[in-house]
This record gives structure tokens, sequence and C-alpha cells, in this order.
């Protein structure tokens, strides 16, 4: 039988793989034409990253060489684009000339994505697909030199940390929060970002960018915050797109890829397609695995046989950066029919995830140590049961799977003497069972005393519990402990202190470092955490507004109607004809139903519609009202009576006073909400004796009051002090405010703080400690810095979360 | 006959974040997880027809603004002592970014 005509489009990794299997199964069935716009045949594509960082060369990574392709009869016309494909005729034609064919493959993979950004074909911008690019970006290598790299997916760090090895200056932009959001989670992403970082690698999250300028070739790069980064190099790694010209002109069935069934085949019997190129199901691929198993089956098909299908599999991912230990696979999503188990090892930066749907693993991910990764992802493939008994040890991968299934209990005792407990100071399950008997210890502060175990970071609390429960027996009893929630066995009062003494400082840090046992922690800590982060670094924390209630992500009151209030600042309680009148306007204007005082001596507008925020919030501050913060846990307000302006009893002035508090205090964040008042003499109009912080002007001065409550529970308040300047008034009151937010827990009003904390202690702190009150002092107002923008203004312009205030119109 | 609409870009959305559409009338909230995964749901809690796009999003579940009672985002089920379900919507992410929901016959 003579030998059939076969041309193959695009000599790529797929193709490689296709040809290989098919000279195995049918050696002699084709005359094999292969064209490749590169100007040269099959190499490793995946490989070029090692090429780039200088760990390996180009010659390495070349899978298929000139004798290769003489020994197999293949005509190659390298550095030739096909430009058609004439199905009447079954001719394809080159730049130079056209060949004709029996079957025809095309497997012309994908094309990288160039944002149209202005300046993007200026020399200098590349792209990172194949090997001219690599070798361009190698010729840009000037160490100290600086590079951009647009992209924080898996090619833009491989670029980054080539670029960061051949000694340039290296800058990652990404749009989104997180590295690699597609292939990890939050934490993970955490992780990554604090090891590139660590080889200085600068990470900017969140980075848009605007344009990029340059005269002959790029000078930088542009962000639209402003941000102006030069850079003698841009890459461009945002993603690629199935290369479908070709085919498409041809007239065959495309949709994001050229369409294919489970045999390869186009919608042209005699064409055939695999690769990037191709879209099977719904699906594309970007991964060499899947496109592998196309390669068998396109080549059994064209050897005639009909019995192999292709069909969609997950895929796993592995950052090929040395030194960087990180496996994605399957399916990772969170969903209600899923369970997670997830395992921290902050001391080894080892974050472990693994899904579950219906008992059977879906998807993993792991950093820092990924030897158990394969044999995750074949259970994920094969979709093995994993059985009850196996599934808390689950974790710890294949070398624990084996033997015996374990409780908690058990694999303490498993673990040999020599075993790590303590990582932060470095203290052995020998070390301690020995102190527990020689000492006699029968609790965890015993043992924290004598080993320190448990002592730092606390996250190995669980184990050393664990190791007392299990020498001890029934005469260990675990201690109940408040936690914050069910994400983690902390309490407050140890997260604060950690998240200062580990310098945490984004909330993936602190779920990492504490070992929070949820990925992304819930609706309770996520609020908490976020204050904590906020009180604990004003000058450097990025406030997380998806971890806020909606109150305080769109600074108004939400209504049972999905309505919003809005209550502008009245300082001291004070307003006056032009306020009050733009208030009017604004209730008309707007057809807002309903206009209240509050108890708090402020006006409240009721029931505005949600789209009408921005709107009603530009029109009140341009009457010059700003928020009265009236949904925050932040301070509320400051009641003040008339005082010695007006008042014949008033011995001081109140009023100023009062809007002194409120001017000074506005805008900051606290542990729940605070309310002041100040009062002119002891009759005590302003109810100071009942708030949060009261004060209550005298004679001889100033009576500072606090911690009393008139909600839920109704107390007096108790006398913190006494004072007799004005001055002396306002650092006394900051000094506690701003105690009251390095120490309140999340939730906890400033009765409940000073009841846990006693009064003494308190006083101890900000009345004879005249020092520490001025560091306090000072403190607030260096946090304060950073807390006075009115948050309306920032919406009313349009400039901060306007997807907020705004519905998806559907393109019907 | 169903059909599907392509809504928006992923990118629209906020992280942990929601946005509201309305089709047919019916206010349906997008969400968006920290891990990228979309879903549609009628934007009406099972308790007291609160409106869930307000709410905190964390892994597969948003906690209503109103009384906290916490959804899954795929089933649109209670979870915990609650009882209830909402309506939900199938949704693909197509190109890796255009955001196609299904929606019923009108
Ligand atoms: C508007 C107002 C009632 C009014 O029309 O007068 C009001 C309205 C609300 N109060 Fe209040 N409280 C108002 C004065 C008070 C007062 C009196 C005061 O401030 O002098 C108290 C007692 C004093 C105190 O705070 O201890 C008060 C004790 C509470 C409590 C109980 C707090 C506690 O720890 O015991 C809550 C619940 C909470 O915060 O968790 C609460 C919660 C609320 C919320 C935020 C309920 C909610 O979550 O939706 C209400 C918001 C309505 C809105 O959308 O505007 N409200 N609430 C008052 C606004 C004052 C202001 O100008 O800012
Ligand atoms: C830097 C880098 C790192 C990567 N790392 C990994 C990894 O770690 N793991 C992994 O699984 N995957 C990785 N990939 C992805 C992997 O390389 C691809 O999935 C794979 O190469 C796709 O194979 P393909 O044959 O479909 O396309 P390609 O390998 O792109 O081959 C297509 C070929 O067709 C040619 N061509 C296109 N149009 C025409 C035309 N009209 N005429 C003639 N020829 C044409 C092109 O020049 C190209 O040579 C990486 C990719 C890059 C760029
Ligand atoms: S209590 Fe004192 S200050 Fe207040 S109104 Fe009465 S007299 Fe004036
Ligand atoms: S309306 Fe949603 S919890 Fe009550």
């Amino acid at each position: 039988m003579p030998k059939q005509k076969l041309v193959i489009i695009g000599a790529g990794m797929a193709a490689g793989r296709l040809l290989e299997h098919l000279f195995e199964t049918a050696p002699d069935a084709f005359d094999v034409t292969l064209f490749n716009a590169e100007p040269r045949g099959t190499y490793n594509r995946i490989m070029l990253s090692p090429v780039l960082s200088g760990e390996k060369s180009y010659e390495e990574i070349v899978t298929h060489d000139d004798d290769w392709y003489t020994e197999h009869g293949v005509t190659c016309r390298f550095g030739e684009r096909v430009v058609a494909i004439d199905r009447e005729k079954k001719i394809v034609s080159g730049e130079n000339g056209d060949v004709p064919y029996d079957r025809l493959v095309i497997a012309t993979g994908s094309n990288p994505f160039i944002i149209p950004l202005p300046g993007h074909d200026l020399p200098g911008v590349l792209a990172y697909r194949d090997a001219d690019d690599t070798d361009r970006m190698i010729e840009a290598c000037k160490p100290g030199a600086k590079a951009v790299v647009i992209g924080g997916g898996l090619l833009g760090l491989e670029a980054a940390a080539g670029l960061r090895l051949r000694g340039m200056d290296v800058t990652v932009l990404h749009l989104m929060p997180t590295l690699m959001e597609r292939q990890l989670d939050p934490s993970a992403g955490y992780l990554l970002e604090k090891e590139l970082s660590g080889r200085g690698i600068t990470i900017r999250t969140g980075a848009n960018s605007k344009e990029i300028y340059g005269k002959d070739r790029v000078e930088g790069i542009r962000l639209d915050d402003g941000t102006d980064l030069p850079a003698s190099l841009i890459v461009m790694a945002v993603g690629i797109r199935p290369n479908v010209a070709v085919a498409k002109n041809a007239g065959l069935d495309v949709g994001r890829g050229i369409l294919v069934d489970a045999r390869m085949q186009t919608s042209d019997p005699s064409i055939y397609s695999l690769g990037e190129c191709v879209e099977f199901e719904g699906n594309c691929y970007g991964l060499v695995a899947p496109l592998y198993e196309q390669a068998k089956v396109c080549a059994a098909a064209l050897a005639g046989s009909a019995d192999q299908a292709f069909v969609h599999t997950e895929t796993a991912t592995k950052l090929k950066v040395t030194g960087v230990d990180l496996y994605s696979a399957g399916d990772f999503t969170d969903g209600d029919d899923r369970d997670e188990i997830v395992f921290r090892d902050p001391a080894r930066r080892i974050y472990k995830r693994l899904v579950l749907k219906q008992n059977r693993l879906i998807g993993a991910v792991l950093y820092g140590e990924t030897s158990d990764g394969a044999w995750f992802f074949d259970k994920i493939r094969k979709a093995e049961e994993i059985l009850p008994e196996a599934r808390a040890t689950l974790i710890f991968g294949q070398s624990f799977a084996g033997g015996a299934p374990l409780d908690p209990m058990a694999a303490v005792a498993a673990l040999p003497d020599e075993a790590e407990i303590c990582g932060c100071n470095g203290v052995s399950k020998g070390q301690i069972i020995g102190a527990i008997d020689k000492n006699g210890l029968c609790d965890l502060d015993g043992v924290r005393a004598c080993t320190k175990a448990s002592s730092s970071c606390g996250t190995c609390t669980g184990l050393v519990e664990s190791l007392l429960a299990f020498r001890l027996g029934d005469a260990f009893a675990a201690p109940a402990k408040k936690t914050v929630c069910g994400c983690t066995d902390l309490g407050h009062d140890d997260v604060r202190r950690l998240i200062v003494s580990q310098q945490l400082k984004s909330i993936p840090a602190v779920m990492q470092e504490l070992g929070w046992k949820t990925s992304c922690g819930c609706a309770k800590c996520r609020p908490a955490l976020n204050y904590y982060l906020i009180a604990s670094w004003p000058n450097e924390y990025v406030d997380d507004g998806q971890s806020r209630f909606i109150n305080e992500r769109v600074h108004a009151n939400i209504q049972k109607n999905g309505t919003y209030s809005v209550v502008p600042r009245a300082w001291g309680g004070m307003t006056t004809a032009a306020e009050l009148r733009a208030v009017a306007d604004v209730v008309d204007k707007f057809n807002i139903p309903a206009v209240k005082y509050t108890g708090g001596q402020r006006i409240d507008m009721l029931g505005v519609r949600k789209e009408d925020l921005p709107a009603v919030w530009a029109d009140l501050n341009a009457a010059g009202m700003v928020s009265g913060h009236a949904y925050g846990k932040s301070l509320r307000t400051v009641k003040t009576c008339v005082g010695s302006d007006w008042c014949r009893f008033g011995t001081q002035d109140s009023t100023g006073l009062g809007i002194k508090l409120e001017k000074m205090m506005w805008g900051s964040w606290t542990p729940h909400k605070v309310k002041l008042a100040v009062s002119g003499c002891p009759r005590n109009c302003a109810e100071a004796t009942c708030k949060d912080i009261g004060v209550v002007c005298v004679d001889s001065g100033y009576e500072i009051h606090f911690a009393g409550a008139a909600g839920m529970e109704v107390r007096g308040t108790d006398l913190l002090t006494k004072v007799t300047t004005e001055a002396d008034a306002l650092e006394m009151c900051a000094a506690l405010l701003q105690l009251y937010r390095e120490q309140g827990f999340y939730l906890e009003r400033i009765y409940k703080w000073s009841a846990r904390v006693g009064i003494e202690k308190i006083q101890a702190q900000i009345v004879d400690d005249a020092e520490n009150r001025a560091a306090l002092y000072a403190r607030f107002l260096d946090s304060q810095r950073n807390a006075q923008t009115d948050p309306w203004a920032e919406r009313a312009s349009g400039q901060k979360d306007a997807h907020e205030f705004s519905e998806l119109v559907l393109a019907e | 006959m169903e059909r599907w609409i392509d809504v928006c870009v992923v990118d629209d959305i906020p992280v942990r974040g929601s946005r509201r559409t309305r089709f047919n009338g019916v206010e349906i909230a997008l969400f968006r997880t920290s891990e990228d995964a979309v879903y549609a749901i009628e934007n009406r809690c099972a308790h007291k027809g609160g409106p869930l796009s307000e709410g905190i999003v964390h892994d597969c579940a948003v906690t209503c603004p109103l009384h906290s009672w916490v959804f899954d985002l795929a089933t649109g089920k209670a979870r915990g002592a609650d009882e209830g379900q909402i309506q939900t919507y199938p949704v693909e992410v197509r190109d890796g970014r255009a955001v196609h929901v299904r929606f019923p016959a009108r």
C-alpha cells in the first residue's frame, strides 16, 4: 500500500509526542511533512525556565534533533509558517509553497496574550513563550538593571526567578491580591510571596498597569495608581489564547479552541488537531500532561484504530523555581458537599490542604513539602474512596498511610522520642515526656515553664496537650479555653500577642503562621483579624474590606429591607442652619422616607437606596458634613451639653471639649463601638456617667470616667482620675482609648475590657505612669494620621469601591 | 427555553465579594470566592429576605448581613442548625474570564 501523505502544522510538544507514538505503532504508514513557524524542531518548552535562569542550556532541552527527523524520514519545513489550508483540494500552503495531504494535523499551540497597553510594542517588551523570547530576555539581562514582569502566575514567576538569578532587579506586577490564584489558595500564595520577596523579588499585588513608556525602547511602566517603575525589560506573562487562526480561516468549527471529538478529529474528518490549540468538551489546556494523552489518542486514530478515546482529567501544577516546593492539583474550591483537611507547620513553612467530596479526594494544594503530591494526585485521578479510618492521617501522606489507622493520641504515641514537637524552641517529644515525669507536671503551663515548648507561637499547643493526655491519662484535664472561633485553637489574647511578636501583617500571614484550621477563615474571625492588624500596624496594613461587616464596608447602616441609613457627624452635637438646610434638601432630592433625631444627638436619614448613597454623600460633603461612623466599631458620638457657653451652672466649656475630643478621635477603629459624652457640671445632662468614656466638668477641672454602659447592660462609670486642664483631659482620654485599642478583644466594649483586666491595672498604666501615658497618646495620634479620611468623600468621588453601588446590567 | 447570558467578567466581582444583577425582576447576587470560583444565587435570604450580596463571603458560603444565617453558595442550602434553601443558577467561567449564568425560561 502506498504511504499516505500526513502534514503536521506546528512542531511543538504535542506534535513531537504524536510523532513518537505514530512511528512506534505505524512506522510505515505515512510520509510526514512537518511545518514549524519557529526555526527549529521540537524542544522541551517547559524547560525554558531553567534555560532562562542559566541552570540548563538550550541544547540540553532539545527532544528531537536533526538526526531524529532524518532517521524517521520526516520532511522538515522549519521556520516556515502555514498560511492557509484548502480543504477541498486538500492542500496546505506554507510561506514557501504548497504541500498536498491525505491527513492533516493542526498542532499550533497557543499565543501569549499581550495586554494592549500604550507602549506594548516598544522594543524591550517581551512575551515568554519560545526559545527566541528566552534568548532576548537573556540578552537584555544586565546585573542591576531593572525588569518588570507583568503577571504573577506560573510563567511570570518562573520568568521573574530566572531574571533575578541573572542579577536583574525584578518587580512582579500582579492584578490579583495573591500570587498564582488559579493554582493556589491565599495561604499558599502568601508563603510563596514571602519566599520570593526573600529572594529579592519585589511583588506588587493588586497592581493595575496603565501604560508602558519609552522613546526608542522601553524605559518604564506606570500603574493606574500613579506609581512609576523604571525598567529596561518588561515581560508580559498574563495568559495564553489557543492559536486557531489557520483552522478558523479554513472554516473548521472553532470555539475558544479548535473543536475536536474524543479521537481528536475536527469537524473535517481528514483533519485532526491536538495540543493547546484545541477545545474538548469545553476545556482548553495549558499544561503538557493532557496533551501527551491527546498525542497517544491521535496517533492511534491516525493509525486507524478506534479503541482509544481522550477523556478530560484534572491537571497538576508545580512551579519550577529551584528551592520553591509547591504543588497543586485538581479542584480545591470549597463547597457544601466538600470538606477540607488543613495542615500547617509554621516553623517549617509548610502548608497542605486537601479537599474531599463524598469521601473522595478531589483537590490538593501543597507548599513547602510536596513529596506526596504525586500520591495525592493519583488518588484524585482514580477517585479512590478514602476510608474513614484513613482520613485522620491522610494529610501526612504516603509514609503514614501504610500503617495502622491512628487517632491523634495514637499518633503522638507513635512518634519517635526525638520527634520535634515545638519548632520554635526545638523541644522534642522525649524532653517533654521527661519533664512531665521528672517534675510531676500536670498541665500546659507546667510544660511551658519547664521546657518552653508551646510558649512561643503556641501552634504546637494541641500536640503538647495530646502528650500530656498520653502520659497522664485521665489525670489530665484539657483546659477549656475560649477560642476566637472554630477556625483556630487560639484565644483572642494569643492572637493579638502573636500578631505583634511575630510581626504578622496580613490575614493570610496570621492564618499561616498561627496554624488556622480553615483556608480562609469565617465571618467571625476575619473581622477580628482585620481589626487587630489595623490596630497593630496602623501605617502599613492595607484594610481588607471583604473582611468587614457590610455596614463598615459601605459606610452606612443596613436596614431590614436592604436600604441604608445615613448619619452625618454633628461635632459635639452642634449643627448649623446651613447643615440643616442641606439635610432637608438631600431628603427631598432623594425621596428619603424617614428622618429622625437619634439617641446620640445626631440626625439619621433612613431608607436610602444603596445606589443613591454616593450621591447623597456628595451633597452632604458639599455642605461640609462627613461620615458619622454610626455603623462602625469605631468612635461614634460625643454627646455634650451646652456647658459654660450658655448654661447658668456650666463650669467649663463642655461643648468645646466634646468637639475637640470628637475631632481628635473620629475615624479611629476600635474593638467595639465607643461613645463619649461631656457634661458641663455634675448635673450631668449629657449622661456622661453611662458612656464608654465620660467627662464631667467641675470647678476645679475635669473628672474622667470610663466603663459605663446603657444598652444590654446598664452600668454607671468608674472614675479613672481627675485632671486640671483641658489639654490633660484630651491626653488622658486618648491614652485610655489607645490602651483599649491595643488590649481589647474584638467585640468587647470598654466596660467588659475593664472588668477583664481590672481598673487598677488600667489606672497604673495611664494615670500613674506619665511616660506610658505620653507614649500611648503619641501612638494614638500616629495611627490617626491614616485614619482620618472621610470614607464618604472617597466613595462619592467614585474612586473607591464603585462596584458596591452599581448593579450589573444584563445585555439581554 | 433556558439560556446562558454573558453577565460580566470575573474581575468585575471583588475577590470574596459580590455583585448584584437582575433577571426578569428577580434580584440575583453573583459571588466570587477566594479561589475565584463564581456562583449565582437569588439575592433573598430564606430567613427574612435579607440581601445576601451584602454578606461576608468565606470559603464557599456567605453569612447573611441581617441575622447571620450562613448559606452554601453552591447548593443554596442553609448551613448549621438553620433550615432553608435559596434558588441557585448554574455559572460557567468561559475563557478563564467571562462569567456566563444560565437563567430559566421566562
Ligand atoms: C439610631 C439609634 C437609635 C435612635 O434612633 O436614636 C440607634 C440605632 C441602632 N443601635 Fe443603638 N442606637 C442609638 C443609640 C443607642 C444608645 C444611646 C446612646 O448612644 O446614647 C445606646 C445605649 C448606650 C450604649 O451604647 O451602651 C444604644 C445601644 C445599642 C446596643 C447595645 C450595646 C451594648 O453593648 O449593650 C446595640 C447592639 C450592638 O452594638 O451590638 C445597638 C445597635 C444599634 C443598631 C446599630 C442596630 C443594628 O445593628 O442595626 C441600630 C442602627 C440603626 C441605624 O441603622 O441607624 N445600640 N444605642 C441611636 C444612634 C445614636 C447615634 O446618634 O449614633
Ligand atoms: C516558559 C514555559 C514554561 C512552562 N512550564 C510548564 C510546566 O512546568 N508544566 C507544564 O505542563 N506545562 C508548562 N508549560 C506549557 C507547555 O509548554 C505547553 O502546554 C506545551 O508546550 C503546549 O504544546 P503544543 O504542542 O500544544 O504547543 P507548542 O509547544 O506551543 O507548539 C506549537 C508550535 O506550533 C508552531 N506554529 C503555530 N502556528 C503555526 C503555523 N501557522 N504554521 C507553522 N507552525 C505554527 C509554533 O511556532 C510552535 O512551535 C510551559 C510553557 C512555557 C512557555
Ligand atoms: S447639667 Fe450643668 S452643664 Fe448641663 S445643662 Fe445642666 S447646668 Fe448646664
Ligand atoms: S434575613 Fe438573613 S439571616 Fe435573617
